[in-house]
């Protein structure tokens, strides 16, 4: 019961802190980009949006940074048996990311908000491009301990715990950089995909000709961005999944829910009904899996009873199988989102080709609904991957029952109820705060940073 | 096996550093936020109070998840059991860093007074309560806990005992005090002289609560300390005593106008204390108030010394860059806020 319990907190703390992590990585980097356009072309318009979206920027900042510290500290409160096995290895890139990437975001980021007017604009872009660097930088360490989770590498075991004997077979685990590519195109296409909906909604919306062209340049840029990233995205996803083939086959299996063995495997691409065998309506794209898993017409893909057979002679008797309609569905979700993005950023790119970007109105629809895209193959795919996973908290060598805290199920109750409460209402503030700042108008040209007097004269900002 | 030891005490040290380096500076952050209430007669002082802190509060907190994470990696048992064990206590800390830490960006998104009224108690709160929390954990550190085989298992109440209580007042006038002597420094006018008089009665309240905390500290039975490698008992005693000496001191400098000396008091004052907390427990981590072998050591909670080896590689090449950067920023924004010119003055209403 304790252990569900702290299984649900886990994931709800992970999968909330990771709705504002990837937003916050993809709008650095295009508030970032709008700053350099303004500063070397001398442009007002890009200056103005870019303080635009810098606004929205900190709003999910905020959250991704209250909702960090609670998981640099989850580990202890709940999983302790796995903190001690695991943090002779986990431990270093936690301790790395703090030391290069946080200290780095969180100390620009300050020197950014307050430093406008007060620092060069040159030394001001260059902040913000420190917190960029910094927000990748951090994606780096962090999936450098997941790839181990996923793929432990450069360890020895003993005395009950797993021991670092190669740093740099973590950090070259080739699990790490596939998910580093993956996640940081993802979280830059996140980021696109928001002010793209935001920008196709103010080019016809806003009251005045001037802010309606400065949102046509935003959206052409974010539907360039979106394309381009979701289309890396999808190269290191399937790159992922030629690794997890060979890595985490049963993770491949449950992917598809794939039972038996088959050579030139099908790819479902939906299935209603039961999963296990006998659908009621089932759409299959021939030899796909074979094609995804190991690059190859008539490749073979191990199905789930064999894995099963085959983990319970090594690892002993047990369930070694993930939760099939949860693998099955979140990797639908995450790839058909992804491919929707696709189609969405295109037709953009055609628009803005053609000069038509704010005649169509299915366009303005599909734009501002995609700005959820991302979020549900964000989460989505986390929860493929680490529900995928199961029953190992790290693969091979500590089952996720054996990773849980001594701790009474009343207290994980009761801190699950509370996070659950307390981002709730977080959540309902950040979409409120980010429509309210959607709306405000972009700044008049040479116009402090916040819209009050105060701010000129003292820089308070807050 | 000694090279291992010495690496082993070293990463005990720098933990304790980066501890020591996070109650400095988020010290007057949390000193900020309980004392805003005190010394603003309106919004703009409110305000002006949150941005005395703003550009550098979220560097601040940095420090404390530097020492959670290299806690993670160098001593696992500590990390685990620790946290495990202080469960809901750690728990309301995070939640008051949560309150504490949207506030900064929040407070201003909409121009209501309501709105505004919010995120100032939960800045207040938010402050005020991990405060006193880090104050009743870190004396229950220099005062050992009743462990079992199982690690320390007494709940919150447990940790909730007096002295410890006492202690977490202490950290809370502490803090109250280092935060109304950074407000003296860095505002100006009628609302850096109201901060100057809080100072001087915060400083007064810290240099008796810290005084009687490190004597019942020093009077209790601390059997660790009879294991291989503790400090003699008189190097915490005394650096507990220079702490209150510091803060003494402090006091006498805000009387005197001497508000900068004075700042360097009250972070002395919370470096030795933090010193002293260390120092006592050495060689334990979790030092264990009712039997010497109970308590998890340094060697026995320490990660393999190549993990060790790497993490000190690491942290030599990059932490001279984050100390040189973090400076920079206290340097950008060395100058005074002005309450700024068009807000009305206070008593009029707020802006």
């Amino acid at each position: 019961m304790a252990l569900d319990l702290a299984r649900w907190q886990f994931a709800i703390v992970t999968v909330f802190h990771f709705f504002f992590v990837p937003m916050t990585i993809g709008l650095a980097f295009l508030v970032a980009v709008m700053q350099t356009l303004a500063l070397v072309r001398k442009d007002e318009t890009w200056d103005r949006l870019s303080r635009f979206f810098g606004r929205i920027f900190l709003i999910s900042l905020a959250v991704g940074v209250v909702s960090g510290i609670v998981l640099e500290f989850e580990f202890g409160l709940n999983w302790s048996a796995f903190s001690i096995f695991v943090g002779n290895i986990f431990g270093a890139p936690l301790a790395i990311e703090g030391l290069l990437a946080f200290f780095i975001e969180s100390t620009f980021i300050g020197l950014w908000i307050f430093g406008r007017g007060r620092l060069s604009p040159g030394v001001h872009l260059a902040t913000i491009w420190m917190v960029s660097v910094g927000t990748v930088l951090s994606a780096f360490f962090i999936l450098a301990a997941n790839a181990w989770m996923q793929h432990p590498v450069g360890y020895t075991v003993e005395g009950g715990q797993a021991v670092l004997t190669n740093f740099w077979a973590v950090l070259g685990n080739s699990t790490l950089w596939a998910s580093f590519v993956h996640t940081v195109a993802a979280a830059l296409a996140t980021g696109g995909a928001l002010v793209l909906g935001i920008s196709i909604w103010r080019a016809r919306r806003a009251p005045d000709d001037g802010e309606r062209a400065a949102y046509r340049r935003a959206t052409a840029l974010a539907c360039a961005v979106v394309l381009l990233t979701v289309v890396v995205t999808a190269i290191s996803g399937d790159l992922q999944a030629r690794l997890m083939d060979v890595q985490q086959p049963m993770k491949m299996a449950a992917a598809e829910a794939l039972y038996n063995t088959q050579n030139g495997a099908s790819f479902s691409l939906l299935t209603i009904g039961n999963l296990s065998g006998q659908p009621v309506f089932q759409i299959r794209v021939p030899h796909l899996l074979s094609l995804i898993a190991d690059l190859s017409w008539n490749g073979q893909v191990v199905g789930i009873n064999q894995m099963q057979a085959a983990e319970a002679a090594r690892y002993g008797a047990g369930n070694y199988a993930p939760v099939l309609w949860l693998t099955y569905w979140s990797f639908r979700a995450m790839v058909g989102a992804g491919i929707l993005m696709i189609g969405i950023s295109a037709w953009g790119v055609w628009l803005w080709w053609r000069k038509r970007l704010t005649a169509s109105r299915w366009f303005l629809r599909v734009g501002v609904a995609g700005v959820l895209l991302p979020i549900v193959a964000n989460a989505s795919g986390w929860i493929f991957t680490e529900a995928g996973r199961q029953p190992w908290i790290v693969y091979g060598l500590m089952q996720t029952a054996r990773g849980v805290s001594t701790i009474g199920v009343g207290d994980v109750a009761l801190t699950t109820a509370a996070f659950v409460a307390v981002y709730t209402v977080l959540a309902v503030l950040a979409v409120v705060l980010v429509l309210h700042a959607a709306r405000h108008p972009l700044d008049e040209i040479g116009e402090p940073p916040e819209d009050s007097d105060l701010a000129s004269a003292t820089a308070l900002v807050y | 096996m000694a090279t291992y030891t010495g690496l082993s005490a070293f990463w005990f040290s720098l933990i304790g550093l980066l501890w020591a380096g996070y109650f400095f500076l988020e010290g007057f952050d949390f000193g900020v936020g309980m004392v805003s209430p005190l010394v603003s007669r309106d919004d703009t002082d409110r305000r002006m109070c949150m941005n005395a802190v703003g550009p550098v509060w979220d560097g601040n907190e940095v420090w404390l998840l530097v020492a959670g994470g290299a806690t993670f990696a160098a001593f696992p048992l500590w990390y685990g059991l620790l946290f495990q064990g202080a469960y809901l206590a750690l728990f309301v800390v995070l939640l008051a860093l949560i309150a504490r830490g949207i506030s900064f960006e929040f407070r201003g998104k909409f121009d209501d007074p309501r709105w505004r009224r919010v995120w100032d108690v939960a800045h207040f709160a938010g402050s005020l309560v991990a405060a006193l929390i880090w104050g009743v954990a870190f004396t229950n550190f220099a005062h050992g806990l009743p462990l079992s085989a199982a690690g320390y298992t007494g709940g919150l109440i447990g940790l909730l005992n007096p002295l410890a209580l006492l202690g977490g007042l202490a950290a809370v006038a502490v803090f109250a005090f280092h935060g109304s002597v950074f407000l003296a420094l860095k505002t100006s006018g009628a609302l850096m002289q109201r901060a100057e008089r809080l100072a001087r009665v915060a400083g007064g309240i810290a240099a008796v609560l810290l005084a009687a905390a490190v004597a019942g500290v020093a009077a209790s039975g601390r059997p660790w300390q009879t294991l291989a490698g503790a400090l003699p008992g008189a190097i915490p005693l005394i650096l507990g005593v220079l702490a209150v000496i510091a803060v003494g001191s402090a006091v006498l400098l805000v009387i005197r106008g001497r508000d900068g000396l004075a700042f360097a008091g009250t972070g002395a004052a919370i470096l030795l204390a933090m010193g002293a907390i260390f120092g006592s427990m050495y060689p334990a981590v979790i030092p264990a108030s009712n039997g010497a072998s109970l308590a998890l050591t340094v060697g026995a909670a320490a990660s393999h010394p190549y993990t060790l080896e790497v993490m000190t590689v690491v942290a030599a090449i990059f932490t001279p860059f984050v100390l040189c950067y973090q400076g920079w920023t206290y340097w950008v924004f060395r100058r005074r806020l002005q309450r700024p010119v068009a807000a009305a003055a206070p008593g009029a209403s707020g802006g």
